[in-house]
């Protein structure tokens, strides 16, 4: 069997180096691209982002992002989104009060958290969503979480994967799995040993 | 379920190279930071710090590319410190590997670049790194340092970690100049002081000599801990830091 192929979309946002490297250290060929038909043509597509929602999203179109999201989720081909580019999947996101379109894969919105303590920053446990392929093995981890924004509720449609994660009372989606797109609001490259097997739980679902 | 209090090994590196107080286990080469953070992240930590005390630009290309292996070797988190003067420094940082970058004197100097490196890239990838001291002269009691705790900066060390959180700090690395190399404890003072004042993550430095001294510093409000010499000598293990934390009641990470 080849080593499967992983486009990490390069779209201007965050630190592509690591996610790569963590991608490469689970048997895979990582290849950073801004290209859609080579993103779209991957086994596995990593949308990694950092920073604001509004500004991540403007740089995602403008290497045709969200459509090569809708097409390879459309097609049953993985997608992987690595905090903000997990906040992209949702229909809108709202910070400093104004609100802006999402790829709209998943419905709810990104909102500010509620905790006294911002940015939730550090290593959280979470509370794994029942079949979950994604935290098969993992479920007790910890995993590095640094963000101030999430996903509260939404109305969620059947068959999906919801894992929940908690800070300073403020309950919020840490993770979803939704047919062949798999999402993660914290860092499983920055997160260890649980994000290497976290990330190879998401590499094996891939062809290769 | 709640975050765990971090434990976080700090490396001085001078022109890629890791200096100060390395004298310990079974490294083959004690000077290698990316052997030394390896050595770390197996043993636990929960994430890593490199200050950057190179002067030359030269000395500054080395340590991009120390972080750049680093980040390829060990998967948690890495802030880098040292020289950071602007939006420039930090692209290129981040770029290289690192998550998150400490700003000091180049924010004093310019407070301005706390808010366009934030506006950037987002505040938390700003740690506000603030070299206090007690000085009488200040309303608080606490004063800011400079040039490693020798000169001061003429601020007081409350309203400027009030003022850096305003401007975008999404967290602050408070290192005590007074508790410093002394290894008899952190300044708790110091760091309930910070901590009544700012909401963001707290990192609590300097003073570290016994495991009971990061629970006084946890019980104190910090959400993680540094330290340096301590473990470079293997004086203390992250395992046993950890461990004594968690007989207090704090939640941390097993690694």
């Amino acid at each position: 069997m080849s080593r499967p192929v992983v486009a990490i979309l390069d779209y201007g946002s965050g630190n592509l180096h690591s996610a790569s490297r963590a991608i490469e250290a689970r048997g895979c060929e990582a290849v950073l691209t801004s290209d859609a038909d080579a993103a779209f043509a991957a086994d596995g597509l990593v949308v990694p982002g950092v920073g604001a929602f509004a500004a991540c999203l403007d740089g995602l179109r403008a290497v045709g992002g969200p459509d090569v999201i809708r097409r390879r989720l459309a097609s049953g081909r993985p997608v992987l989104g690595i905090c903000v580019g997990h906040q992209a999947m949702f229909a809108a996101g709202i910070e400093h009060g104004i609100e802006a379109p999402g790829v709209g894969v998943l419905p709810g919105t990104v909102d500010q958290l509620t905790s006294v303590r911002l940015p939730h920053m550090g290593w959280n446990t979470v509370v794994a969503a029942p079949g979950s392929v994604l935290f098969d093995g993992v479920q007790d981890e910890r995993f590095y979480f640094v963000h101030s924004y999430a996903v509260h509720e939404a109305n969620w449609p059947d068959g999906v994967r919801l894992t929940w994660c908690e800070h300073g009372g403020d309950r919020f989606v840490a993770a979803v799995e939704y047919g062949s797109l798999s999402s993660t609001q914290f860092h499983p490259e920055k997160s260890g040993d649980a994000g290497a097997r976290l990330l190879r739980n998401w590499v094996a679902t891939l062809a290769g | 379920m709640s975050l765990a209090i971090r434990v976080i090994p700090c490396l001085d590196v001078h022109d890629g190279r890791v200096v100060k107080g390395i004298n310990f286990r079974s490294l083959r080469d004690a000077g290698d930071p990316v052997e030394l953070a390896t050595t770390y992240g197996l043993e636990g930590a929960d994430e890593l710090t490199f200050l950057d005390i190179s002067a030359s630009s030269d000395g500054r290309a080395t340590t991009y590319e120390m972080v750049r292996r680093t980040a390829e070797t060990v998967f948690i988190p890495l802030c880098v410190g040292g020289g950071v003067r602007g939006v420039d420094d930090v692209d290129r940082l981040l770029r290289t590997g690192a998550d998150k970058i400490g700003i000091n004197t180049g924010a004093i100097t310019r407070p301005e670049a706390i808010d366009e490196i934030a506006a950037r890239f987002g505040n938390q990838v700003v740690v506000l790194s603030l070299d206090a001291r007690r000085e009488a002269g200040q309303p608080s009691g606490f004063g800011v340092t400079t040039h490693g705790g020798r000169t001061s900066a003429g601020l007081d060390a409350i309203e400027w970690a009030k003022e850096a959180v305003d401007r975008g700090a999404g967290e602050i690395l408070l290192n005590s100049m007074d508790a410093d190399g002394t290894t008899s404890g952190f300044d708790l003072e110091m760091i309930e002081a910070v901590r009544a004042v700012v909401d963001v993550p707290l990192i609590a430095s300097g003073g570290a000599g016994t495991v009971e001294h990061f629970v006084d510093a946890a019980r104190a409000g910090a959400d993680a801990v540094l330290a340096a010499s301590v473990f470079h000598y293997g004086t203390l293990r992250i395992a046993g830091v950890k461990q004594a934390l968690s007989q207090a009641g704090f939640p941390v990470r097993l690694g």
